[in-house]
């Protein structure tokens, strides 16, 4: 089983049924996975905000969902993040591309990079990081966590991780 | 008729759906009017009631009518492909077009310039888009319902406002008890 299948049987094994995502490269396979998997409704979005809207519908609705996208949306999504997800307290687990780190050949993506981890600590934002081969086991926990305690949960997957860009 | 006028006359259907409001004066308007636990009054985040309705309409059988102004609509234009794109015929997107941003001050949004909201729906791919004069919009709404088919409403009416309470309901309050309205009404 690929990492990104794996991801993919993790989000099943929690009962993830509807998952936005914004396309990054280093994501596609996960997105493929996605796509692919019968129990999972994929909705691509076309924007990181409108993407946790449809998340916040689909879990008032019944449905446990996530979002997989990339850390520049961390930009895009933070009056989201706090008006929406954190002030209602709802459950959503961000699948986020660590773009600018290690490996990385585009300078602009060091730019986001580098407010990442600052922004999702300024939001109390619970914050995994996967940077090697193997961290993917914690992913299970990770997602019962999340629908524990109903937050904003951030997993940042490097290209260290993904075995390089 | 302004906004508020149109919500007046919609309450009575409202009530049997399931709402979510749009921030600012429609949400304190409709919940000033007929405060019912099937809405989801947006307390917050511009823009995304088309959205969340759309989440919600995904996600469960119930009729689900998202209340959403030109205004909102602009802000998150990328809404209208992927409804167009993800059909529920059992989401209605109600979007009270008054040609300005109301709760800011009645500044002219673009939608009552050169904009039509109408013609941007159905080029994004929409199939069943009403435009309507705000006194037909009461019938307009309860087609689409009994069309049991995802319809996109544009209401055109007069910019103006009434004066209205803010929402002081705990979020928490307004998410759980809408929540448990979804539960019930799917039971």
């Amino acid at each position: 089983m690929s990492v990104s299948e794996k991801i993919v049987a993790d989000f099943v094994a929690n009962g993830i049924e509807f998952v936005t995502t914004v396309p990054c490269k280093q994501l596609g396979g996960v997105i493929d996975a996605v796509e692919k998997e019968p129990k999972i409704y994929h909705i691509p979005s076309n924007k990181e905000d409108e993407g946790m809207g449809l998340c916040a519908g689909a879990f008032m609705g019944g449905k446990r969902p996530a979002i997989i996208m990339q850390n520049t949306a961390i930009g895009v999504t933070v009056n989201t993040l706090v008006t929406l997800t954190q002030f209602y307290r709802m459950p959503l687990p961000m699948l986020i591309s660590y773009r600018g780190e290690l490996k990385e050949p585009v300078a602009c993506q060091v730019e986001m990079a580098v407010h990442t981890k600052a922004l999702l600590n300024q939001l109390n934002i619970p914050t995994y990081h996967f940077h090697k081969p193997g961290d993917e086991q914690e992913l299970d926990a990770i997602l019962k966590y999340t629908f524990m305690c109903n937050k904003p949960v951030a997993i940042l997957t490097d290209a260290t991780f993904w075995g390089g860009y | 008729m302004i906004r508020s006028e149109i919500i007046r006359d919609i309450a009575p259907i409202l009530r049997d759906q399931l709402v979510v409001c749009n921030i600012g004066l429609p949400s304190q308007e409709l919940h000033l009017i007929d405060d019912q636990a099937s809405t989801f009054y947006m307390l917050g985040t511009m823009g995304l009631s088309s959205s969340i309705g759309l989440g919600v309409a995904l996600a469960q059988d119930q009729t689900v009518i998202s209340i959403d102004g030109d205004g909102s609509v602009l802000t998150n234009f990328g809404t209208l492909p992927t409804i167009a794109n993800n059909v529920a015929d059992n989401f209605i997107l109600l979007i009270i077009d008054n040609g300005s941003y109301g709760s800011t001050g009645d500044q002219p949004t673009y939608a009552g310039k050169k904009t039509s909201l109408t013609a941007v729906a159905r080029a994004c791919g929409c199939e069943n888009v009403i435009e309507c004069q705000a006194e037909e919009t009461s019938s307009v709404l309860q087609g689409a319902i009994n069309s049991k088919k995802m319809t996109v409403i544009v209401a055109k009416c007069e910019s103006g406002n009434i004066k209205v309470p803010v929402i002081t309901k705990d979020p928490v309050v307004i998410r759980d008890r809408f929540m448990t309205e979804v539960i019930r009404r799917n039971a």
